[in-house]
């Protein structure tokens, strides 16, 4: 379903090195990405978005997003993306930060109740708390009904029952809208819970693990 | 309540009418601009600042010598305008607006630009992810979150077309009702010795500048003070 075989030069902390991803995901999957901050996971995520250059060539269902230097633009690919900081619209309510990406107020609304955030669709998200707005994040990266989600450490700002929280309603969105889903995650807990697939980017290669490494990983914490 | 019976509005009028052309012209030029500069990561970025910020180093008498140069109908421009359109540039109103939209065009793109630049770059690409274009991000993300930017820009461009002198005494001279802004006006004063009366022009400028920047600062603290920044 999503074929990619590319590479990418990377400014990490540990100096210049080339990031190698080869590797492919199947319809469904929910891959959990771990390893060092530096080694390129976001990178990997960015690139896939289109957000980034790389050379080499991604194809998702049929369509080839990167082909040798070529990309198709980051708007022709119906990617859910949900970033860290949130990186909601500042200038603009809930709802209207969803309507933005997509003028279907009745999908809007459902969203918006599924997360559990309806009563606040009208305050404006600057005055959100963290929690808030990430889950505003995702309702928004929902919008365009992407077959495709991508996250990068959404939970890494927040406190540890609103991860539990969001946890469950990501595992719940994955499967209800039947998405292929790629997250870049430091925590084990949220891996074990959600992972199906679990890859690590080391030393700018990146390879599938057994999800029983988790196990040991959890033990080792 | 005489002095101010003495007062010739004409060279105020036409330095606002000057002024509020250019920021208005500027804001469509230069917005773009403003924000091709903020996104590019093109190796020509460096050039085309400094380019750009040329009028605020150059002496006011060399812009105006060159753009007369290119405005006089000795030149290829000038030449084919006043043969094709017959608009004459040089010493007139026309000429100054486009003086001044030179002159004063860093002042309108340098706030816009540092305004883009401090926006969270996520946020413009989760406008990108959302297949919006470009420009749809540009009128309906990027430029509603730096109004205080935005602001500054308009309204210093207005404040520094109103301030200045000596581009528009070469391109446009100081003909009255023409090209005879009020600090050239005071120029004129001041060299027929009429030391009174430049001093009413002089003082009104000068509240006029002090009370625009008060404005900028004033809003732009507010500004701050709702997002929490003070």
């Amino acid at each position: 379903m999503l074929k990619m075989a590319f590479e990418r030069q990377l400014c990490g902390s540990s100096g210049k090195m080339t990031l190698h991803v080869n590797i492919d995901v199947n319809k469904g999957d929910f891959v959990v990405i771990m390893g060092e901050s530096g080694a390129g996971k976001s990178t990997l995520l960015r690139t896939l978005a289109g957000l980034e250059d790389a050379y080499g060539s991604i194809i998702f269902e049929d369509t080839a997003w990167l082909e040798g230097t070529k990309k198709l633009a980051v708007q022709q690919r119906n990617v859910g993306f949900v970033f860290q900081d949130y990186a909601l619209f500042d200038n603009m309510s809930v709802k209207e930060n969803l309507l933005f990406v997509n003028p279907d107020n009745e999908f809007a609304q459902t969203l918006l109740e599924m997360m559990e955030i309806a009563q606040i669709s009208h305050r404006n998200v600057r005055q959100l708390s963290g929690g808030q707005k990430q889950r505003v994040a995702l309702a928004r990266a929902l919008m365009r009904r992407p077959k495709l989600l991508l996250m990068d450490e959404p939970l890494s700002a927040l406190d540890p029952r609103m991860r539990r929280k969001l946890t469950g309603q990501i595992k719940m969105l994955h499967e209800r809208f039947e998405m292929t889903t790629l997250m870049v995650s430091h925590d084990v807990n949220e891996a074990k819970e959600m992972a199906t697939r679990l890859w690590f980017v080391e030393n700018g290669q990146v390879a599938e693990y057994p999800l029983s490494v988790l196990d040991t990983l959890y033990k080792e914490e | 309540m005489e002095w101010f019976h003495a007062i010739e509005w004409a060279p105020f009028v036409l330095s606002f009418k000057l002024a509020g052309l250019t920021a208005a012209i500027l804001f469509f030029v230069a917005l773009p601009f403003a924000w091709f500069l903020s996104q590019t990561r093109s190796r020509s970025k460096p050039f085309l600042e400094a380019f750009t910020a040329l009028p605020i180093v150059l002496p006011p008498s060399v812009l105006g010598f060159y753009m007369l140069l290119l405005l006089s109908h000795n030149s290829p421009i000038g030449h084919f305008l006043e043969e094709t359109f017959n608009i004459k540039l040089a010493f007139s109103f026309t000429g100054l607006v486009i003086a001044s939209c030179f002159y004063s065009f860093p002042f309108m793109v340098q706030p816009l630009q540092s305004g883009f630049e401090s926006l969270n770059p996520h946020m413009i690409e989760a406008s990108y992810l959302a297949g919006k274009s470009s420009a749809r991000t540009l009128w309906s993300v990027a430029l509603p979150n730096i109004k205080p930017s935005l602001l500054t820009a308009l309204i210093v461009t207005f404040a520094h077309t109103v301030g200045e002198f000596g581009v528009v005494l070469m391109v446009g001279g100081n003909i009255p009702h023409e090209t005879r802004v009020a600090s050239v006006a005071i120029y004129d004063l001041v060299e027929v010795m009429d030391y009174e009366k430049a001093n009413i022009y002089a003082g009104l400028l000068l509240a006029f500048s002090f009370s625009v920047l008060l404005m900028v600062y004033w809003f732009n603290h507010r500004q701050k003070m709702r997002v929490g920044m003070v």
